[in-house]
């Protein structure tokens, strides 16, 4: 028994070695490509700036945007009861699994002006939506709406049914029991697809590449201007703000997950 | 004018729930052993479940009836509940949990002052501010109680909301519960598997076995032993 309970503790201080060695790991690469930033990459400065604050201001809307559908979404997968609930997941699910050419190729054909949605998508909104930023805010949304919807799907099918039914009895009505209960109860997994959702709105390549092309200055991404840049010392730059852009989405959003019980 | 009656059968697998029975003012217990199908009759009464057929009144108010179709939806019953582990919200505070069953009042201030006047009633005023995840799960039935009964409801129903509990808590609780509900006015049905709680908590004992009534029993209480009911008329008949 007592050697039983010295495993159980030697295990646990292993593991939070483990931790602690790749939290100071992280740390010390993180620190060091901030110092190397600061220190030689701050040069770059100019050349760098126009695709970072173009990446924000598409994976900013990308991310609230699939945010606020996908979990709607996933509330009606996860609540509704009628047949082909899988089927529809699945067609949600189709930009996980196709590559991401594909999907541009399909935004292309409905977006485009010249095809009969996209022209009739264009005089609703008044201007075009491909080859502008529009058109890669669309694609990064599409990108993030599967990551967003499944996990809210999930987080909500395992938010217990009775707390939920103990809310209608006291009076609340669906739509406040959806507000006040479950959704609250499942953000810690809402939050996760969240994460991960802003992540892939954040690196978007293939389908921002068609939807967007890649102008200088107009719909250059982070991501995009890595590959132009390749050969040229800027990109490091460009690589640490990805880095570091992706860690403060992540971090910023887990902890929105996050609250006392 | 009966605050409840009963006349329903539902069928699930091989358990065939058939039951009859009217309840007055005051608390009857529905008593009988584990699978009875007394939980599953307080579900339908609180439109839960649907049965099969049948028909439920509340307050002489029709909230079920299969053979036309109609069910009224839990949230337009009036009910107040109390469940075996409380069901308690584990995000919001005692009070806010309390405040959201308050129907009669609205804007967040009026709600939260009756709040605070139920969990004064029940005793757990001081908890107020915490979250149920850190009470004892007799204080978490306390709230429970005053949650059951903020609403104004026209029927409160109790599914074993002693069950999880132990011994001296228990007979504590059974006292408050009796006394609150009965103070109330608000007509109770109460679940239990427990005799001793049965004969303590009721005016009326309606006894189940294998999904049947079995027999309706009022309960006399001695005298000193008795909380002293707004509303003693209670009785029920099958």
């Amino acid at each position: 028994m007592e050697q039983e309970h010295n495993l159980v503790h030697q295990l646990r201080d292993e593991h939070q070695a483990v931790t602690i060695a790749l939290t100071v790991l992280v740390g010390l690469g993180l620190g060091y490509g901030v110092a190397h930033l600061f220190a030689g990459s701050i040069a770059y400065w100019g050349v760098v700036s126009g695709p970072f604050f173009l990446t924000l201001r598409v994976a900013i809307p990308a991310t609230l945007i699939a945010g606020v559908s996908g979990i709607a979404a996933g509330y009606v997968l996860a609540k509704g009861q009628f047949p082909g609930r899988d089927v529809l997941e699945t067609i949600g699910s189709l930009p996980i699994i196709l590559p991401p050419t594909v999907i541009g190729f399909y935004l292309l054909e409905v977006l485009s002006p010249g095809t009969r949605v996209g022209g009739f998508l264009t005089r609703v909104v008044g201007h075009e939506l491909v080859y502008n930023v529009a058109g890669c805010i669309i694609a990064a949304t599409v990108a993030a709406f599967p990551f967003c919807m499944r996990a809210a799907r999930s987080a909500i099918e395992g938010v217990d049914p009775m707390i939920e039914q103990a809310a209608r009895a006291i009076g609340l009505p669906n739509w406040r029991v959806a507000l006040l209960v479950t959704l609250p109860l499942a953000r810690r997994g809402i939050a996760a697809g969240l994460t991960i959702g802003c992540a892939r709105a954040l690196g978007e390549y293939g389908a921002t590449l068609m939807v967007g092309g890649d102008i200088n200055g107009k719909t250059r991404t982070l991501s995009l201007a890595i590959l132009d840049s390749f050969t040229t010392p800027e990109k490091n730059t460009m690589l640490l703000i990805l880095v570091l852009m992706a860690v403060a989405a992540m971090t910023g959003v887990g902890l929105l997950g996050r609250s006392r019980t | 004018m009966s605050a409840l009656d009963v006349n329903v059968t539902r069928k699930i697998g091989e358990f065939d729930l058939d039951v009859t029975f009217s309840v007055e003012s005051g608390i009857s217990v529905l008593f009988g052993p584990s699978g009875a199908g007394k939980s599953l009759t307080l579900a339908l009464i609180a439109g839960l479940l649907r049965p099969d057929t049948g028909t439920i009144l509340i307050n002489d108010s029709v909230v079920t009836d299969c053979a036309n179709d109609m069910y009224v939806s839990t949230q337009e019953r009036r009910i107040g509940m109390v469940f075996q582990d409380g069901l308690l919200l584990p995000h919001r505070s005692v009070l806010d949990n309390v405040a959201l069953a308050v129907r009669q009042t609205s804007g967040r201030q009026a709600r939260r002052a009756v709040a605070r006047t139920w969990l004064e009633r029940v005793g757990a005023e001081q908890f107020a501010d915490r979250r149920p995840g850190s009470l004892s799960g007799g204080q978490r039935q306390r709230v429970a109680l005053a949650r059951g009964l903020a609403g104004e409801p026209a029927l409160v129903l109790l599914d074993e909301p002693l069950s999880a509990l132990d011994s001296a808590v228990r007979r504590e609780l059974r006292t408050l519960i009796r006394e609150v509900i009965l103070s109330s006015g608000v007509p109770a049905v109460l679940v239990t598997h427990d005799g001793e709680e049965a004969e303590e908590l009721g005016d009326v004992v309606i006894a189940y076995n294998d999904g049947r009534v079995t027999g309706v029993r009022m309960v006399e209480l001695p005298e000193d032993a008795a909380p002293q009911p707004e509303s003693p008329d209670g009785g029920a008949s099958q």
